[in-house]
């Protein structure tokens, strides 16, 4: 047991660190916020474009297909492959980005492709009739849209939205990966310099205490959706 | 009659949700092959009082005797004692991955433990007596909801219990399909099983019930023939209750 | 426009360094069908378990779903792989890839055949246990088949998931496709082998989404 706390729990070695773990612990913080504000608002507006072009225009007939395939294409791959392509690949292009662009572009499609989705389907389960009643009550196409067609799709999305949110905002740990200097490289390379796993149990409580909410109420509305 | 032997003894059932009492000290008892109907208003507690007999609900107090065990003990076996005690509930609740007859023989192959054929062939053989043999590989959603109970009572029946319990049968079907439900009782009541029925169905009582027993805020009012119970009770209670319901 | 081919979809390249890449598929495809099943199996049996449990135990299970819903996965791999061994605890580098991709998907199942569990009618248990089966028979053979046809489509999803989520253990050295692509493109100096790479992982998820996709469009209009 005393093993137990000399190798995980022993806080003194840490004593130099604290600021460091600090301001990776921010920069964790920081990267998913940037993911969620790239990731969420994207998927909207291609949910937004998907719906409009649902006209038998052959443009937008190229549109739509070229959409869905999007939003096929980055729900299959996986994040991390998205990630190192962007960092490792398009610099043969001649686009060079920091890792922590990388990571937040990367994680910020793949989001932006489960969130498309989650609109979509909520946009389409919202009743006809909806559309019906506004229309013919005089509102034109992107009123009736947004007052009353939109308010219905957001409520049914957002169970699912969090659920994809809280991956996403885990997913910013792939980022160490293309050395981000977030809360779990920081620790892990301590704990190498160190070689004793305090550090990166620091980092894991860290990660719980940061996450647990986000799953809390991921499980309250998901409840609630239950119920409904 | 008499000298039958007991299916069903219930001594000084008690049962409680939390603190209001449900069912106040009842107590009755079955004869093989008799057919027993408890009638009663909405929260009378006969249903509570039957599925106490096979501890779907677990009584507050009491004693309950099936075939002589005593099986209200907290140390018994239950799943050996429902082997004995077949149950039709008011919503059916046939499996609906299954077919007709793969309803009837699951608990065949899988409780009793028989072999598929000889599964299959028992579980035929009920089918066929509720008159749905043709409809064997039927799925639950493909039949009509009397079908549906025919299949319930058959699957309930194949295990060869030592008593019937029978939760409101027809009182979730449409009123049409009621009549070949109440018909599949009667020959059941005619093979000589022991039925202790929870039903509205006054007529039936009357036509079929040995003994009827009326039950009113968790305590036995009234216990006999249909007659006199149903026909001749004076009692205020009856005949309000009676008023109430149909035939 | 030539460029971009030469760079991104040099088959030349790509054809070069294929038994390699395929080398690595072969382990993402081995740690998928070995972690695939202790998955389902451990939420399976949580969830049945949570289903039938008392209050306390079914917190219990919730706050331990919930811690590794909570912990980033790659944070529970690097933990596996490299604090246990300097605590002198050491794992088999399998093991420790596959413990922290079962415990990580394993918490999404569990919810998922939580509520697929939940959505069986209580009549169905009622039914199965008044005919004298035991409660683990009940479970097996009447809640469990319709529960997890409930959610389905969920499940295939999360399956998926998981196929995506052997990515990680890149991180940690070990050859499966994205590690083998990385080499590839170290060796080749061009990053056709990772753009061949993303197709492999799209062309095998996609025929499974849209199966999901369609379980579920048809379980809507049902």
């Amino acid at each position: 047991m005393e093993q137990l706390g000399h190798y995980f729990f022993n806080f003194a070695s840490l004593a130099d660190s604290w600021g460091d773990i600090a301001r990776a612990f921010g920069t964790t913080i920081l990267v998913s916020i940037l993911t969620l504000l790239l990731g969420i608002p994207l998927g909207f507006v291609l949910a937004l474009i998907r719906l409009y072009a649902t006209s038998r225009n052959r443009f937008l007939a190229l549109v739509r297909f070229v959409l869905v395939f999007y939003a096929d294409f980055f729900r299959c791959v996986p994040q991390l492959v998205v990630i190192v392509v962007i960092f490792f690949a398009l610099p043969y292009a001649g686009l060079s980005l920091t890792p922590i662009a990388s990571t937040v572009i990367g994680v910020g499609i793949v989001l932006s492709a489960f969130a498309e989705e989650v609109f979509w389907a909520a946009i389409i389960r919202v009743p006809k009739g909806q559309w019906e009643a506004g229309r013919s009550s005089g509102l034109g196409y992107v009123a009736t849209l947004f007052i009353v067609i939109l308010p219905q799709a957001a409520k049914m999305s957002v169970a699912p939205l969090t659920n994809r949110g809280l991956a996403a905002s885990k997913a910013t740990t792939l980022g160490s990966v293309v050395a981000v200097p977030d809360l779990l490289s920081v620790t892990s390379s301590i704990q190498s310099a160190q070689a004793n796993p305090t550090a990166l149990t620091v980092g894991a409580i860290l990660f719980v205490v940061l996450f647990m909410p986000l799953v809390w109420l991921c499980r309250v509305l998901e409840r609630r959706m239950e119920t409904a | 009659m008499s000298t039958r032997s007991n299916a069903v003894i219930v001594r000084n059932l008690c049962k409680n949700f939390g603190e209001t009492p449900i069912l106040r000290n009842v107590s009755f008892s079955v004869s093989q092959g008799e057919a027993v109907v408890i009638v009663g208003a909405s929260g009378s507690g006969k249903s509570t009082c039957l599925r106490c007999i096979n501890r779907l609900e677990e009584p507050t107090s009491g004693t309950i005797l099936i075939s002589g065990k005593e099986i209200s003990g907290p140390v018994i076996d239950i799943d050996a004692m429902r082997r004995r005690v077949g149950m039709v509930f008011q919503h059916i609740n046939l499996y609906p991955h299954l077919s007709a007859i793969g309803n009837v023989t699951l608990a065949l192959r899988f409780v009793a433990g028989m072999n598929r054929k000889a599964a299959r062939e028992q579980g035929m053989a009920y089918l066929e007596m509720v008159g749905l043999g043709d409809r064997a590989e039927a799925r639950p959603h493909e039949l009509s909801g009397g079908q549906q109970q025919r299949v319930g009572i058959a699957r309930a029946m194949a295990m060869k219990p030592d008593v019937m319990l029978f939760d409101e049968p027809t009182s979730a079907l449409d009123p049409e399909l009621v009549g070949e439900v109440l018909g599949v009782l009667e020959k059941t009541k005619d093979a000589g099983m022991t039925m202790i029925l929870v039903t509205h169905e006054m007529q039936f009582a009357r036509e079929v019930a040995d003994r009827v027993i009326f039950m009113d805020k968790g305590s036995i009012l009234a216990e006999g023939t249909p007659q006199a119970v149903l026909d001749e009770n004076e009692g205020e209670r009856v005949q309000a209750f009676l008023r109430r319901v149909r035939h | 426009m030539n460029e971009i081919i030469s760079n991104f979809f040099n088959v030349g390249v790509v054809v070069q360094v294929w038994p390699l890449l395929m080398r690595g598929l072969g382990y993402t495809l081995l740690l998928t069908v070995v972690c695939l099943p202790l998955s389902v199996a451990l939420a399976l049996a949580l969830a049945c378990v949570s289903d039938t449990s008392s209050r306390p135990l079914r917190t219990v299970i919730a706050l331990i779903v919930d811690f590794f819903r909570a912990i980033p996965p790659l944070v529970l791999l690097i933990f596996l792989f490299y604090a246990l061994p300097l605590a002198n605890i050491d794992i088999p580098q399998f093991a420790a890839a596959a413990i922290a991709l079962v415990l990580n998907n394993a918490s999404y199942f569990t919810e998922i055949f939580r509520s697929g569990l939940a959505a069986v009618p209580v009549g169905q248990r009622e039914a199965a246990r008044s005919s004298g089966m035991s409660w683990t028979k009940t479970m097996a053979l009447v809640v469990a088949p319709q529960g997890v046809r409930n959610v389905l489509p969920d499940a295939i999803g999360n399956g998926v998931e998981l196929f995506k989520q052997t990515a990680i253990v890149s991180a940690v050295s070990i050859q499966e496709l994205l590690r083998a692509a990385q080499i590839a493109q170290g060796m080749a100096f061009n990053p056709s082998p990772l753009i061949a790479a993303a197709l492999v992982y799209f062309l095998i998820a996609w025929p499974l989404m849209r199966l999901s996709s369609r379980l579920e469009h048809r379980a809507i209009s049902r």
